[in-house]
């Protein structure tokens, strides 16, 4: 056991925990009273901490079990990382079913946090494409879960933030491509408005849709951005030389192609470098640039779905104190009004948010607790300056709740019980069986305390 | 290349490291410790990121008298076999330097165990001329401390039993190793007070198995471990013996 600090992906907040890492499968439990997995840390706040309790590293246990080549689909442990993953089966022409914004997150992460991708309005989130879980329960012992086996404790486990046990292996089914390449075409919009018809344009829209929104422009321009529309690139869409054979998304001839080691932030920056001025001029010089690319053009997957993952520890450009991401949705009917009242309110703040995306979400799917539902999320990078944030933060918490939304917990640091309660409704349903799989409450995190998740009896 | 490499106690991090850069070159594998459901996990993996043919079965240093029939099964199994890595070991605890019991395992499992299945490698590789032993041995056979002593007296032994192999083997042209890592991250020191420069498993196993296409019969990793070893076998005794260390 290793006593240390430790945070999330947002820095913030930062905890003494304590440690194990198993690195055999046999020993992926903890008998301690508290304890939380812990797959990359991805998660922006306080999931996959534990103060001064035990977290259970998972990234030791990351064994590749099993690939049906012929049918896609692929039996892993819960450890592995979506970019390994890919590493195996992207040759043999599959591609995961749903994707985060970066492939450094492990799967049973991304079964935890039932993470959605840019398609999730097409092909709904990845619980949606896990066939099967391995849990590992409070007393040990080995269940598997899925919508057929133990459903009940499949869909409190997919989205379940790591309460439930601990997810030793996972099932996934993975969809073709044929090829690594990606067929992208950018549709610039000059405000929010232009923009909420873009990503409503069936015309427009693909399987893959996200848009940029420059968070700094304000007053008529507010809410402008690009949208960023891609599928994975046909056979036929592909030139001559770019071949079905052509797998490797580093080598590129044409798009931009991008160099094998990826550089990293080497300190903190100091705060003053994100400011204002010079997140304004790089959003305005990213709006011009970005947007002009209106014809379709070919690029690697990398590229496409994990831009951010190019410079490592980008983390650390927030400076010391770290970030908070806020990421809400707001549901399709009040969508509108509630990510303008959000985007005033920011740009009222002059607190810079250096990045904001927005993206569509579709029908919200089987996972309890788990964020999607059919509307339009937003995410926004937040440095923490001073406390005045979090005063900012509980405002927005307000105007989502008015609207019907919801903050998602995977990258949440700061949500009160109380609104977590009020945006979670099918959180009772969670409730009475979490109690009946682990009635001492065994399974809990930072988070889970400060949401006071799992305390009370159903 | 075709290299088929068997791998005795597979399941250290350090060996699932060497394992997959063996893999990444080619390599068919073997794969032995006492824990098949381990095994198991490791070869469908390793087989699944490099398409390499991976075997696993059951091995355990201790019980020397089934070594002989152990190694004529891996054999028969893998009749090209070519290499073998000895990456097994058990550190124990304090407690090993003064009840002996401990201390036996201790010395069964780093010393006794690979001397005893060194032996039928060497007798298998010598008439045939060619193959490598690698031995995971460790700095800390290089100076005998307090804080663990019983350790590094058996890895001390089996760096020497290596020497002498070498010297043996060299007229036949079977390559010798000795591996001696500092500080890695694994299982064994997970947690551990007082550890510096720790390295990860993958950039240890890269490099053993690199040191095969290299001309070093002792290989110091990472590098400055050589010299950090060599001020360390220097202090006069009469400081040193005065040194908590
Ligand atoms: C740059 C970036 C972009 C991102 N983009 C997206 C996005 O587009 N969509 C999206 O949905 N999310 C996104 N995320 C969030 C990220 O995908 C999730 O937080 C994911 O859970 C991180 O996986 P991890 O392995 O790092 O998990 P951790 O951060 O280590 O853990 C997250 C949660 O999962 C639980 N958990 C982890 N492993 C297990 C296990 N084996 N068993 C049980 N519980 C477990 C933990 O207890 C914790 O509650 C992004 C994050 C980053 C840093
Ligand atoms: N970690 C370090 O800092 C460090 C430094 C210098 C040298 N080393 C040496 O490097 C090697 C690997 O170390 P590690 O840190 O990766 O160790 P580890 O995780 O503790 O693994 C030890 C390995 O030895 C095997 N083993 C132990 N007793 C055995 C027995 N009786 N029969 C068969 N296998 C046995 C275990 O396999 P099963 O339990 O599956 O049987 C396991 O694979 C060891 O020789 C160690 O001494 C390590």
């Amino acid at each position: 056991m290793l006593v240390t600090p430790l945070s999330g992906w947002g820095r913030y907040p930062v905890q003494s925990c304590e440690v194990e890492r198993p690195e055999r499968y046999a020993d992926l439990y903890s008998d301690a009273a508290s304890v939380i997995a812990r797959g990359q840390g991805r998660s922006y706040g306080d999931a996959a901490l534990n103060e001064n309790r035990r977290v259970l590293l998972t990234e030791r246990v990351n064994r590749l079990l099993e690939l049906d080549a012929d049918n896609g689909v692929l039996r892993a442990e819960a450890g592995v990382t979506l970019a390994e993953i890919l590493e195996v089966i992207a040759p043999h022409g599959w591609f995961l079913p749903v994707t985060p914004g970066t492939k450094f997150v492990s799967l049973g992460g991304c079964v935890a946090a039932d993470v959605h991708g840019k398609n999730h309005h097409h092909d709904g989130s990845f619980g949606d494409h896990v066939a099967a879980i391995e849990l590992i329960l409070a007393d040990g012992s080995r269940v598997a879960c899925s919508p057929a086996e133990n459903a009940e404790l499949f869909r409190a486990t997919l989205g379940g933030m790591g309460l439930t046990g601990i997810i030793g292996e996972v099932t996934l089914r993975l969809i073709p491509i044929a090829s690594s390449h990606m067929m992208v075409r950018h549709h610039a919009a000059a405000d929010l408005e232009q923009l909420f018809q873009h990503l409503q344009n069936p015309a427009l829209d693909d399987r893959y849709t996200v848009a940029w929104i420059d968070s700094m422009a304000g007053g008529a321009q507010l809410g402008r951005g690009i949208a960023m529309c891609g599928h994975h690139a046909a056979k036929e869409e592909l030139p001559v030389g770019l071949s079905l054979s052509s797998f490797n998304s580093e080598e590129l001839a044409g798009g931009r192609s991008r160099k094998k080691h990826a550089r990293a932030i080497p300190f903190d920056f100091p705060a003053w470098m994100m400011n204002p001025f010079s997140i304004g001029a790089f959003n305005a010089f990213y709006y011009r640039r970005e947007g002009k690319r209106q014809q379709p053009f070919l690029t690697g997957y990398d590229s496409y779905f994990y831009p951010l993952d190019a410079i490592g520890q980008w983390n650390r450009m927030y400076g010391k104190r770290g970030f908070v991401q806020y990421q809400c949705v707001i549901p399709d009917a009040t969508a509108f009004d509630g990510i303008k009242a959000l985007l005033q309110e920011l740009s009222g703040s002059h607190r810079p948010s250096f990045l904001a995306v927005l993206k569509r979400l579709g029908a919200q799917g089987r996972g309890l607790l788990s964020f999607p539902m059919a509307g339009y999320t937003l995410a926004l990078d937040l440095p923490i300056r001073d406390d005045g944030l979090f005063a900012l933060l509980d405002r927005l918490d307000e105007t989502v709740l008015r609207h019907g939304g919801r903050v998602y917990l995977a990258k949440d640091a700061r949500l009160s019980a109380e609104s977590f309660r009020a945006m979670y409704p099918r959180y009772g349903e969670w409730l009475k069986i979490k109690n009946a799989v682990d009635p001492q409450n065994r399974f809990s995190s930072s988070l889970s305390r400060r949401l006071r998740i799992g305390e009370e009896l159903s | 290349m075709s290299e088929a490499v068997l791998i005795l106690g597979a399941t250290s991090a350090i060996a699932r490291a060497t394992a997959a850069a063996f893999a990444a070159r080619g390599a068919a594998l073997y794969l032995a410790s006492r824990d098949l459901d381990e095994l198991e996990r490791i070869s469908a993996d390793l087989h699944l990121r490099h398409g390499v043919e991976v075997r696993y079965g059951l091995f355990d240093a201790e019980a020397t008298e089934t070594h002989e029939a152990f190694l004529q099964a891996v054999i028969k199994a893998m009749p090209d076999l070519s290499g073998v890595v000895v990456a097994f070991g058990y550190l124990g605890d304090q407690q090993a330097a003064r009840d002996f019991k401990l201390g036996a395992k201790v010395i069964a499992s780093n010393f006794t165990g690979a001397a005893s299945i060194l032996s039928y490698c060497a007798n298998y590789f010598e008439p045939l001329k060619h193959g490598f032993i690698i031995g995971i041995s460790s700095v800390a056979g290089d100076r005998g401390r307090q804080s663990n002593y019983v350790y590094g007296a058996a890895k001390g032994a089996l760096s020497l039993y290596l020497q002498g192999l070498r010297n043996r083997l060299f007229a036949s042209g079977v390559r010798v190793i000795t591996v001696k890592p500092g500080f890695v991250d694994t299982a064994m020191t997970f947690g551990l007070p007082g550890l510096f420069l720790v390295a990860s498993p993958q950039a240890i196993g890269e490099r053993i198995a690199r040191a095969l296409d290299k001309s070093a019969d002792v290989v110091y990793l990472p590098w400055f471990w050589r010299y950090i070893m060599l001020i360390i076998q220097h202090i006069p005794e009469p400081i040193f013996k005065r040194l908590k260390l």
